[in-house]
């Protein structure tokens, strides 16, 4: 597996007239392992962590690389390594239809639009979508839809899936659905998620709280550390 | 307006699906053009006979002909009864039957043209812009998501108007259009992290 490394990586905004607000703290974390887990409260900092990976957010300090490539120096090299799944699929999906949505994550490595097309139908099959190949986008159920968006970042065959709460808008049997599939990839998986049975099919875990990593360990003292710091709150 | 732009391409082999992407987006322009300049409800008839042998010829579906049909009535219908106010019956004719024939020969297109055909066609036109700095791909994938967008757009517009509506505001314009314009631009950022994350426009 790659080697996720953050180096005092921090992320701070500015309030307009009023200093900075720390999103995340300065964190060092080494990942290694095939499926990590991050869990957390609203708004604790769990999905800028995750954003950091592939460069959707920068470091206000510190340093952020994935296989030794540098996320802000090498964006596009980062970004061809770690695919990036989104809680919301509306926003990922932006073709009419399931096939030409694949096929628009082909576009920059497949320029022959006849093979394109039988990649994109190759993906969705593999992906339990090739009766959908052309249907609409709109007209798939939730489960479909993050299926098909997590097809999306499949296509470009990263070496690392960021999924950022993939199954918070899914219902049990759907996010059990889109769960297997994250769970049977090869690839490494760093899963943001509220679902604690999710969390806890992890190899590691960690827990952020106030934008700091409060806990990082195994999945069942994580969740058990996570519970525990819910009822205080609660 | 989503159902003629999107979400309709319908895979085939038929003569138009075969057609290059140029000689059908040149066709639509000729055509368009001819339904709109010749004023006569003799054409009219002629032009929506026309574009339902191309219809025809696309194998497109009646349920797709019905539903883009059914997206142009209400225009065409009010459009018409205007035109039967200001000039009479027989112009109302013409504008009705003219603007379903517009309706059917762009379904005709988008039904047998994938979006990423046209954002290829469009990338190969924009080439020579590139002397200018212009991006071809990026000229295709900005008008690609431009289409793409529509369905999206209008269903957000639809949940804001039940939200103020279930609020009992759907007589406040502010109640629905402030939402709108915050969701759109949010949905517009979300969709950008997405094709960021999928490093379209690394390039």
């Amino acid at each position: 597996m790659p080697t996720i490394q953050l180096d005092a990586a921090a992320v701070r905004v500015p309030l307009p007239g009023r200093g900075e607000r720390e999103i995340l703290a300065p964190t060092t974390l080494t990942l290694t392992e095939h499926r990590i887990g991050v869990i957390g409260a609203n708004g604790s900092g769990k999905s800028t962590l995750a954003r950091l990976l592939n460069g959707l957010v920068r470091p206000s300090s510190g340093r952020v690389s994935i296989g030794g490539r540098d996320v802000v120096r090498e964006g596009a090299a980062v970004r061809r390594m770690v695919g990036f799944c989104f809680t919301d699929p509306a926003a990922q999906l932006v073709m009419p239809t399931c096939v030409e949505d694949i096929e628009l994550s082909l576009r920059r490595t497949v320029k022959d639009s006849a093979a394109r097309r039988e990649r994109a139908l190759g993906v969705l099959a593999a992906n339990g979508l090739a009766d959908h190949a052309h249907d609409s986008v709109h007209s798939l159920s939730g489960g479909q839809r993050q299926l098909l968006a997590l097809a999306g970042v499949l296509a470009l065959d990263p070496t690392i899936v960021v999924a950022d709460e993939p199954t918070t808008l899914l219902d049990r049997a759907n996010t059990r659905r889109v769960g297997d599939t994250l769970f049977g990839l090869d690839q490494q998986l760093v899963l943001v998620t509220h679902d604690l049975e999710l969390a806890a099919r992890c190899d590691r875990v960690l827990v952020v709280d106030s934008s700091r990593v409060v806990f990082d360990g195994s999945p069942r003292g994580a969740v058990a550390h996570y519970t525990d710091m819910v009822d205080v709150d609660g | 307006m989503s159902d003629l732009m999107a979400g309709l391409h319908q895979p085939g082999d038929t003569i138009l699906h075969r057609l290059p992407v140029g000689a059908k987006v040149l066709g639509l322009a000729v055509l368009s053009l001819a339904i709109v300049v010749v004023r006569d409800v003799r054409w009219a008839v002629v032009f929506l006979a026309v574009t339902l042998l191309l219809a025809a010829l696309g194998r497109v579906p009646l349920r797709s002909v019905w539903r883009a049909a059914r997206g142009v009535l209400l225009i065409a219908v009010v459009a018409s009864a205007f035109q039967w106010w200001w000039y009479g019956a027989e112009k109302a004719v013409e504008t009705f039957l003219d603007l379903l024939s517009l309706g059917l020969a762009a379904l005709s297109l988008t039904a047998t043209t994938s979006v990423n055909e046209m954002v290829d066609a469009l990338t190969r036109w924009a080439r020579p812009l590139r002397v200018v700095g212009v991006d071809p791909d990026r000229v295709a994938l900005t008008v690609a998501l431009t289409i793409g967008a529509l369905p999206g757009t209008i269903a957000i517009a639809r949940e804001t108007r039940d939200a103020a509506r279930a609020r009992g505001l759907d007589r406040n314009p502010r109640a629905y259009l402030s939402p709108f314009v915050i969701r759109v631009v949010a949905r517009a950022h979300e969709s950008g992290d997405a094709l960021h994350a999928r490093g379209i426009g690394d390039d």
